[in-house]
């Protein structure tokens, strides 16, 4: 019943935003995309610059979730389609195409006076969900290890739970609501450690590598940096873009547009 | 005489109008609040809502409990009225009976700027100062906690029932006073025997006024308390009222939101129950 009532509430909402997403799909003057919450930041940025150089074009972006993003591309409700994951093999064989706009790289941030240095996926994971509660079994110093999390809902902490599997597992100390927050409390705590993305990391805390390999543009482009998740276009193999969506597809992959995608933050594919 | 009298009129009109503004806004936000705070009540359970101990809003089966949020917002607000009632009780005796005048004025003057401190600058100096120091103090891994808030609510309240208190010791009539001291009480006697039982509603009107203050403070709390749903503990990361819908709201959705309208439901509530008491002190201190 009450799954019922959700999935209708959440039906009844995309239909009434996408009336206002697609309805003008028809005249080619709109570009509709829909899907992962923590793209907003990118592709709201990647919008309002083309839509600057094409007034006659309007940009909508309906914030759901990656699976509902794919599922409206599929279903022909948007454009195109935003995801946070690489498509399901069985979501390419329904005739959906990825292509990868941008990798967005977290990183783990401990307090400088932390010595440990680097840590592997599966002690990242083990320290978040609380399994390992001291720094000493880490390789660092005998003290209570303090986490630093973000709020429930947040693109980071799904981004972060989702790479590293901890999804409503983790035993965070404090929740706070910005990446600055994170970022100025493990600097004040010798025993914190916390996640932020790449791009806001400053010099007053201490990023770590992960299994060796600290994040870089380059370790993050070629997969090397672990935690880390893609940014994807999803649009229909079989069916062409309309004009003003191959336009903005266009646009949001060209060298321009990298320039965009790094200052919101995240590293451009291209 | 016509014409004046319609002036009269249209400015009765104006003033109305204007009045009515703001029973506009207090209708709207009430009712808005309750229609939006009904259906996620409805759906969860009342019970469940306000006695649930879990609250993980955007897990794979979501429990929206918020027993944890009540509880700390109900210690997190004694603990600051317990620190900050008797400390801006006795420093309003002071300023209004003891202190010399010039030294009255300066204290007025601190007490008023500390008033018009922003809640964020209060958050901040939590954060940066306090938090730190209740970890290296009582030697806890992380600062951030039920305590932190106390304190910095304490300090935040200590301004209205400071100058509050002021005004209701100040209105004692100064033959009171003057007919105690006559029959040889000696002047601290007169105060507390004579001066503040005379003020007395007046007081209680000041601290009432505290606890509003206190437990309708978001920014400041949401620096300094960590912010994790726990059952509260002096030492440990808590999330009150306030906070639960400030820091959730701006990427929530569906039964998320709802909830947190609920939340914001609860929280309206104790308000309501707070003015009512304040309303009550206020009109006994009147008929006095």
């Amino acid at each position: 019943m009450k799954i019922k009532k959700i999935t209708a509430s959440a039906l009844a909402l995309t239909i009434t935003l996408s009336a206002f997403g697609c309805g003008e799909k028809s005249s080619g003057e709109n570009v509709s995309t829909d899907g992962s919450t923590s793209m907003e930041k990118v592709i709201g940025t990647l919008g309002e610059a083309f839509t600057e150089k094409n007034d006659e074009i309007t940009f909508t972006f309906n914030p759901t979730g990656s699976g509902s993003g794919i599922a409206a591309v599929s279903e022909g409700r948007c454009d195109i389609g935003l995801s946070s994951r690489y498509l399901k093999d069985e979501e390419k064989a329904s005739g959906l195409t990825e292509t990868v706009l941008a990798y967005d790289g977290i990183a783990i941030i401990v307090n400088p006076d932390n010595p440990v240095s680097d840590l592997d996926m599966e002690t990242i994971a083990e320290i978040f969900t609380g399994e390992i509660d001291n720094w000493s079994e880490a390789g660092g110093n005998d003290s209570e290890i303090v986490l630093i999390g973000r709020e429930a809902g947040s693109g980071t902490r799904d981004g972060f739970e989702s790479v590293t599997g901890t999804e409503d597992k983790c035993k965070y100390r404090q929740e706070l609501t910005s990446t600055g927050d994170v970022i100025t409390t493990v600097s004040q705590n010798p025993a914190a450690v916390g996640y932020a993305s790449i791009a806001s990391v400053k010099d007053s805390v201490k990023v770590i590598s992960v299994g060796g390999v600290s994040p870089t543009e380059e370790t993050i482009k070629d997969g090397s940096y672990a935690v880390q998740r893609p940014f994807m276009l999803i649009t229909k193999s079989d069916k062409e873009l309309s004009e003003a969506a191959q336009k903005f597809f266009d646009y949001v992959l060209s060298e321009e547009a990298s320039e965009i995608i790094s200052q919101a933050g995240v590293v451009p594919a291209e | 005489m016509n014409k004046s009298k319609a002036i009269e009129t249209v400015i009765h009109g104006i003033f109305l109008i204007l009045g009515l503004i703001t029973v506009a806004g207090v209708l709207l936000i009430s009712v808005y609040l309750i229609i939006s705070g009904i259906p996620a009540i409805k759906e969860i359970g009342l019970r469940e809502f306000l006695f649930g101990e879990t609250w993980q809003s955007t897990g794979e089966n979501p429990s929206f409990g918020i027993l944890p949020f009540i509880l700390t917002s109900v210690y997190g607000t004694a603990g600051a009225v317990v620190l900050g009632a008797p400390t801006g009780f006795f420093t309003a005796v002071f300023l209004a009976k003891i202190a010399p005048p010039k030294l009255r004025k300066a204290v007025e003057a601190a007490v008023n700027l500390l008033a018009g401190i922003p809640s964020v600058v209060y958050g901040l100096a939590g954060m940066l100062v306090l938090v730190p120091a209740i970890r290296t103090v009582f030697n806890v891994p992380d600062g951030a906690s039920l305590l932190a808030a106390i304190i910095v609510l304490a300090v935040m309240v200590l301004p209205s029932i400071i100058k509050v208190s002021l005004t209701a010791l100040d209105a004692v009539p100064k033959e009171y006073e003057e007919a105690s001291l006559a029959l040889g009480a000696t002047p601290i006697e007169t105060y507390f025997k004579v001066s503040v039982p005379a003020a007395k509603s007046g007081i209680t009107a000041a601290v009432v006024l505290g606890v509003g203050r206190a437990i309708g403070e978001a920014m400041a709390v949401m620096m300094v308390s960590g912010n994790v749903a726990n059952m509260p503990s002096l030492f440990g990361s808590v999330r009150f009222l306030t906070t639960a819908v400030a820091s959730e709201m701006s990427y929530s959705s569906g039964l998320q939101r709802q909830a947190l309208f609920s939340i914001a439901l609860v929280l309206f509530l104790f308000i309501m129950l707070i003015n009512a008491a304040l309303n009550f002190f206020v009109k006994r201190s009147k008929e006095k």
